[in-house]
């Protein structure tokens, strides 16, 4: 099973944007044993805040400890648990893929198929970039190492929850259409 | 009003009230202690930087108030790194302050330079490296704030020598501004019906009290609950004292080396109250086996003890005192409506536990000197509100075991880490806090070569704890464990009872020293050490080596397989 299809847990974690809180939630982790598959720290639109997006191991440990072991820790603002079903979920990958001039038409393709995107060429290699939902990255890596990967990079996921379709507004919008 | 850095921090601590602290000067903590010289806050010059921790958390035990201590950079801040963690394990709200290298030249491994916020960030509730001295204050009241609220524990302030050494425009903030702490203190009102409903239809009910019990100074309250309707409870290893031992309905102390009927009532309750106790492996034996018919009420400031071991039927979230009232009325309330069933057969077999099977040990006339006859001598020769404080190992389970605590917050050892070493800094910290109490400390000879020498901090600052070492020349509780586990094969256990020579180190060290070989001379001896307050007193007894520890859940083992011990026949039950 590849990571991004084994059971997880994604946490959005608001954080003090202070130094050595990402050491706090990583020490936190490793003393708990909670394992993390992949997590992505960025700022957020308040330069007092930034944004974790951490996506836990299911089996390692419930999701409640967790929750609760990472709200005891004082620089930890928010935390909203985004299930993997109600959460829209995006990840940028980039690889660099063998692609000598008998190849490189089938390596092409492949890149326009997934909507993926060549931004740098090499003499026998390029290097693209690919961004979808984790398992589209999945998927396109699996495809191009028969070619060979030379190198490869993900960003670990972030991800915000779906948004309400019921809402009155947009109902309305609907039935003008209709 | 100008200050430096290092003036502010002395003030701010006078601010929070401190009177006293322990610790040891420094390169990079010099700046600080030139202010200290001219505050009302008594210093106490340690031998040793563990010293000042374990001194802080003994003094933080007894008094309920924080204890405070501080040492330099490096070195100083890796010796308290032990008491850190033994603080926080216990949940023992302390304040550490460590020098630190200039801040300018941080990251270059400057002498003594060591990374104290990142190599106590596990170890301590929070704690902060200051970067600017206009933070000082705020820095302070915080760190007072997050040691004493909640689930209390250990902080730390590390405070890099160009900082103290910086002008800062003095303030002391009015109120604490921290948005990602909030402890809630008030249980949900309907979990506390819940709770109550719970408890008014339990038939094997036992109320399961820990040291939160002391750290909520609740104990008024647990009393008030257990005899509305008559619980029975047990009081954990950090929650003795709790409820007095010579209460109808206390039944001492559970877990690996509890007494059978603490062990035995838990595991065959129909519900577990409890209350500031956190399932430790050592209370819970093998966890899939553990109280299996209990229904669970979990009370804890911290929610994430809540489910962390064992799952609640009903967790509650909030300050025990608090919650405690609230039940007692929901539970008045509850049983208007509803008679609770006749616990009379429950605590009847509970009786019959307690007469059937007490703690035994035989003290033979001219025999070896028995460890226990020593503790209960001790016990019944000193004052009610003496304070207690214990090592780590076999001598602590005994006087966990026999001791009749009276009070709360008069029994200080260390639970969850198991430090050895702990009693004499603690006691010295426990008097130093509570100088119109008696302190006596049981410690193993083990233990006691640990941290001696804080006997010297105490002579010269007249700090008259008294010592009882019980002397069995072993590594009392690996010894046992060597004898039963791994068929008497001795590795690396042996100490010899006469090296060192311990009454003349305690005198070497400025203290009395005297040595007891035979259970005549016990009692004695113990009240000529009670007349003596000028000066510490050690005395050093020479007790039976055979004598190991019962009752004995052997680890990993269900509490329902409890090993009585020799005195009860084969095989002990």
């Amino acid at each position: 099973m590849t990571l991004a299809a084994s059971p997880h847990h994604i946490l959005t974690v608001t954080v003090e944007n202070k130094p050595g809180v990402l050491s706090r939630v990583a020490g936190l982790f490793s003393r708990r044993a909670f394992n993390i598959v992949s997590l992505a720290v960025s700022p957020t639109d308040d330069e007092r805040f930034s944004r974790m997006t951490i996506v836990v191991d299911a089996e390692s440990a419930p999701l409640e400890q967790v929750v609760k072991q990472l709200n005891k820790l004082i620089p930890v603002i928010k935390i909203t648990e985004v299930p993997p079903a109600e959460g829209v979920e995006r990840e940028l990958m980039l690889v660099i893929v063998k692609a000598a001039a008998e190849t490189r038409g089938q390596v092409t393709e492949l890149t326009a198929i997934f909507e993926a995107k060549i931004v740098d060429v090499g003499y026998d290699a390029m290097t693209i970039m690919v961004v979808g939902e984790p398992e589209k990255l999945d998927a396109f890596s699996d495809l191009v190492k028969p070619f060979g990967i030379v190198e490869l990079q993900r960003t670990g996921r972030i991800a915000l929850p779906k948004l309400a379709r019921e809402s009155t507004r947009l109902r309305s919008v609907k039935t003008a259409r209709a | 009003m100008k200050l430096t850095g290092a003036q502010a921090l002395i003030k701010s601590l006078e601010m929070e009230q401190v009177e006293v602290m322990f610790g040891l000067p420094g390169g990079a903590i010099l700046p600080v202690y030139d202010p200290l010289i001219d505050s009302s806050i008594r210093h106490i010059l340690v031998r040793h930087e563990q010293g000042a921790g374990h001194m802080a958390s003994g003094y933080a035990h007894a008094t309920g108030r924080p204890g405070v201590a501080m040492v330099t950079s490096g070195p100083a801040a890796t010796n308290i790194v032990t008491p850190l963690c033994d603080a926080y394990m216990d949940s023992i709200p302390v304040v550490v302050i460590t020098g630190q290298v200039a801040y300018s030249v941080i990251g270059t491994d400057a002498f003594q330079e060591a990374d104290t916020v990142g190599i106590t960030m596990p170890v301590t509730k929070h704690n902060w490296l200051i970067s600017d001295a206009q933070d000082i204050p705020r820095v302070v009241r915080e760190a007072f704030h997050v040691a004493t609220t909640g689930r209390p524990g250990p902080v730390l302030i590390d405070l890099p020598k160009d900082v103290a050494n910086a002008p800062m425009e003095w303030y002391w903030p009015e109120k604490v501004d921290m948005p990602g702490y909030k402890p809630n203190v008030k249980g949900h009102p309907r979990q506390i019906k819940d709770a109550a409903k719970l408890i008014n239809e339990a038939r094997r009910p036992v109320i399961y009290a820990g040291g939160g019990i002391m750290l909520a100074n609740a104990s008024n309250e647990l009393r008030a609950l257990a005899e509305l309707t008559g619980l029975p409870a047990v009081t954990t290893l950090m929650g003795r004292g709790a409820l007095p031992d010579e209460h109808p309905l206390c039944l001492g102390m559970p877990g690996m080396h509890g007494n059978f009927t603490a062990v035995t009532a838990m595991q065959k309750a129909d519900l577990l109250i409890t209350l500031g106790a956190r399932f430790d492996d050592r209370v819970t034996g093998k966890v899939s086996t553990f109280a299996p018919d209990a229904k669970v009420i979990h009370v804890d400031i911290d929610p994430a003890e809540l489910g962390k071991v064992r799952l609640a039927d009903v967790p509650i979230v909030g300050d025990l005192r608090t919650v405690i009232d609230e039940m007692i009325k929901a539970l008045k309330s509850e049983r208007s409506k509803q008679d609770p069933p006749d616990l009379a057969p429950w605590l009847a077999t509970i009786h019959d536990w307690q007469e059937r099977y007490p703690l035994k040990y035989r003290q033979e006339e001219g025999g070896p000197l028995k460890p226990q006859f020593v503790i209960e001598s001790l016990r019944d020769n000193t004052p009610d509100d003496c304070i207690l404080v214990s090592g780590v190992g076999q001598h602590q389970m005994w006087a966990s075991q026999l001791w009749k605590f009276k009070l709360p917050n008069t029994w200080v050892n260390s639970g969850g880490l198991g430090t050895m070493g702990y009693a004499v800094p603690a006691a010295v910290g426990a008097k130093v806090g509570r100088p119109d109490r008696m302190v006596w400390a049981i410690d193993g000879d083990g233990c006691f070569q640990m941290t001696a020498q804080e006997l010297v901090t105490a002579a010269s600052e007249r700090i008259p704890v008294k010592i009882a070492i019980l002397n069995n020349a072993y590594l009392g509780m690996v010894r046992q464990w060597q004898e039963l586990f791994y068929e008497e094969r001795y590795s690396e256990v042996y100490l010899s009872p006469d090296l060192p020579d311990y009454v003349k180190w305690a005198e070497a060290m400025g203290c009395v020293g005297m040595r007891v070989d035979t259970a005549d001379d016990v009692v004695a001896t113990i009240e000529k050490a009670n007349e003596i307050d000028d000066r510490p007193v050690v005395i050093d007894f020479r007790t039976d080596w055979r004598e190991k520890v019962y009752p004995m859940v052997a680890a990993g083992s269900s509490n329902d397989d409890i090993i009585l011990g020799p005195e009860f026949g084969e095989g002990g039950r």
